[in-house]
């Protein structure tokens, strides 16, 4: 077998992706490094999206919510309560989370199209909320120059906490999708009615996925705050959440690692399909009618997919 | 708290009727959104594109036509028409293909077929704001009960919306194609095994629908400022409307139009800052209560 070599390989790349991250502030411009901390954050959202929406088969689709309550609970709680930054930040999630609860209390009795619909629905509700309530939240012009500790004040002490606190949450998800837990919770995506004869309470486990899902999009929001410095509405906006979906389809959605991969494709292409041109929006939508024409599963499923033919393929060989 | 005494019966009538002027718009556009729902089984997010297209196509033909009437009601053809071509093309070129596909994919697919739409309408037409001069035919007022000032042009909308609902009733229960798009609503397989061409009827149940979204688009043109992000609103609204009524009833779309324009309307009455939030709890409470919508569902 050639796991010898293979295991070396991976190896590599292992160091790679640890070793890179963690140098790039040092030989890179701000711009660059801004960049790379909002690929985190866009990716640790993404990946938060695609725990019930590929792992868990709910129709997550108004997920930006989440994230944008997380962001808003961090800076409120900065701005207005004097609490310390380092409280909020464990605040803003918290509170995504409750949210998600709340709103999976109401949501979770439908199921597909249905939930996605009602979910955007009363996300929606908490948008008009935001973006009206202009004595508490700003409204439209949103909350900017928050302050948060000197620490993360200069734009490495950001990217390095973002990667900290981006590195930790994935891999917790990655922890609880390997967990018994987790392992229930595909099994509910695959057959939720046998999944129920089996004496399994399907709507709980979805609904702790939900909440899962809520307290790290609101982890999401708490590290633009930090890397950005600025909440607005339009984090909660629907188009929004149907943009992190994209970016679970477009790498992979049912990969661990293919929405980190889809929002770093995505975040590259706005942000160089935006120097030349304003209309990255056709950019996008062309790529993503390639994308679900030819890819269905995604660029990393399609990887996966052709790793796992070719190695069938040495088998049979042999 | 100003609200108490805002409440005067003079001002609900002239609320109410503000807002079935909005129900009707609503319920144009949403009942293109149902029909395709329903038959197609497409929900399809750039419906709200095709309206805004419809406006934006409205201003450049009234604007051709120098503003008279005469350019409204061209416009009132020629916008839906142009709006109906362009989705025919996306049928053809697209959609057909992937009607077998998750309601995940297809909602992703059109939501990037409306951030396309968006770019192409920011390049023919730019991103400023456009205003489309209401008909010198519908300009002025009428008093109604009590003397109220109505906008001519408003009352002209309360006429259309029950013109278009029958239309719509009449196409579907009285034509061959009607007959045919409700039973492929029912079972596809069942009307391919016996001979028709599902494919065609798709296609042409797919453009009356995104024939609706621009003559909704049209209809809105005079009475707000066109511009970009018009979609967005909207497309929300009309798919909440849709799942309140049950997808693919006309009728039901109708009730949901109705109670989604009268919330929005009076709710503005009791709490001008978060008017548009009574809507929104209306549809959680409807859907709290039944959750497949109002009316039966032809899922």
């Amino acid at each position: 077998m050639a796991m010898g070599t293979l295991s070396r390989r991976n190896r590599i790349w292992w160091i790679a992706a640890i070793v890179i991250p963690c140098l790039a502030p040092i030989a890179l411009p701000r711009f660059y490094v801004y960049l790379f901390s909002i690929i985190l954050l866009f990716g640790l959202l993404a990946t938060s999206n695609d725990f019930p929406l590929g792992f868990g088969g709910i129709y997550q689709f108004h997920h930006a919510v989440f994230y944008g309550v997380g962001a808003y609970g961090t800076a409120l709680t900065i701005m207005k309560s004097g609490l310390s930054p380092w409280l909020a930040f464990i605040i803003g999630p918290l509170i995504a989370a409750f949210l998600s609860l709340v709103m999976g209390i109401i949501c979770i009795r439908l199921s597909k199209l249905y939930f996605g619909m009602l979910q955007i629905s009363v996300g929606s509700l908490v948008w008009v909320v935001v973006y009206r309530w202009y004595s508490f939240t700003g409204g439209d012009n949103g909350i900017y120059d928050i302050t948060v500790p000197d620490i993360l004040s200069s734009y490495q002490g950001a990217y390095y906490f973002t990667l900290i606190i981006t590195g930790i949450s994935l891999y917790l998800m990655y922890r609880i999708l390997k967990s018994p837990y987790g392992s229930v919770l595909q099994g509910i995506r695959d057959n939720p009615v046998r999944s129920a004869m089996m004496g399994i309470n399907v709507k709980r486990h979805q609904l702790l996925a939900l909440i899962i899902a809520g307290f790290f999009a609101g982890v999401a929001g708490t590290l633009f705050v930090v890397v950005d410095n600025t909440v607005f509405p339009d984090m909660l906006f629907w188009t929004f959440s149907l943009e992190a979906t994209i970016m679970c389809l477009l790498g992979g959605w049912l990969t661990f690692l293919g929405p980190l991969l889809g929002a770093a494709i995505i975040v590259v292409i706005r942000t160089f399909a935006s120097t030349y041109t304003v209309y990255w929006g056709l950019v996008l939508s062309i790529i993503f009618v390639l994308v679900i024409f030819f890819l269905p599963n995604g660029i990393l499923g399609w990887i996966q997919e052709l790793y796992q033919r070719r190695t069938k393929l040495a088998e049979v060989k042999e | 708290m100003d609200f108490i005494y805002s409440i005067v019966p003079a001002a609900i009538l002239s609320q109410i009727f503000v807002g079935l002027s909005r129900t009707t718009i609503l319920f144009i556009v949403a009942s293109g959104l149902t029909l395709i729902l329903g038959v197609l089984r497409i929900p399809n997010i750039a419906h709200g594109s095709l309206y805004m297209i419809g406006a934006f196509a409205a201003f450049t033909v009234t604007k051709l036509f120098g503003g008279g009437s005469t350019g409204f009601w061209i416009a009132l053809i020629i916008a839906p028409l142009f709006v109906a071509f362009i989705s025919l093309i996306a049928e053809r070129g697209v959609f057909q293909y992937l009607y077998e596909r998750e309601h995940l994919m297809l909602i992703l697919l059109t939501f990037a077929f409306s951030l396309g739409f968006g770019d192409l309408v920011k390049m023919v037409w730019g991103d400023e704001y456009k205003s489309v001069p209401v008909p010198p035919m519908f300009q002025g007022f009428v008093p109604l009960f009590g003397g109220l000032p109505f906008p001519l042009y408003n009352l002209f909308l309360l006429v259309c919306g029950p013109i278009i609902a029958i239309l719509l009733w009449l196409l579907a229960n009285k034509t061959k194609i009607g007959k045919i798009a409700r039973a492929a609503a029912v079972d596809r397989e069942m009307i391919g095994a016996v001979g028709v061409n599902v494919s065609w009827i798709f296609a042409i149940v797919f453009v009356i629908g995104c024939l609706l979204a621009g003559l909704g688009g049209v209809l809105v043109a005079p009475t707000v400022s066109v511009t970009l992000g018009m979609d967005h609103t909207l497309i929300i609204e009309a798919f909440l409307i849709v799942i309140m009524g049950g997808l693919g009833n006309i009728w039901g779309t109708l009730l949901g139009a109705l109670i989604f324009g009268l919330t929005h309307s009076l709710g503005i009455l009791i709490w001008p800052q978060f008017g548009i939030v009574f809507p929104y709890l209306a549809v959680i409470i409807v859907l709290l209560f039944r959750p497949t919508g109002l009316l039966k569902s032809t899922w």
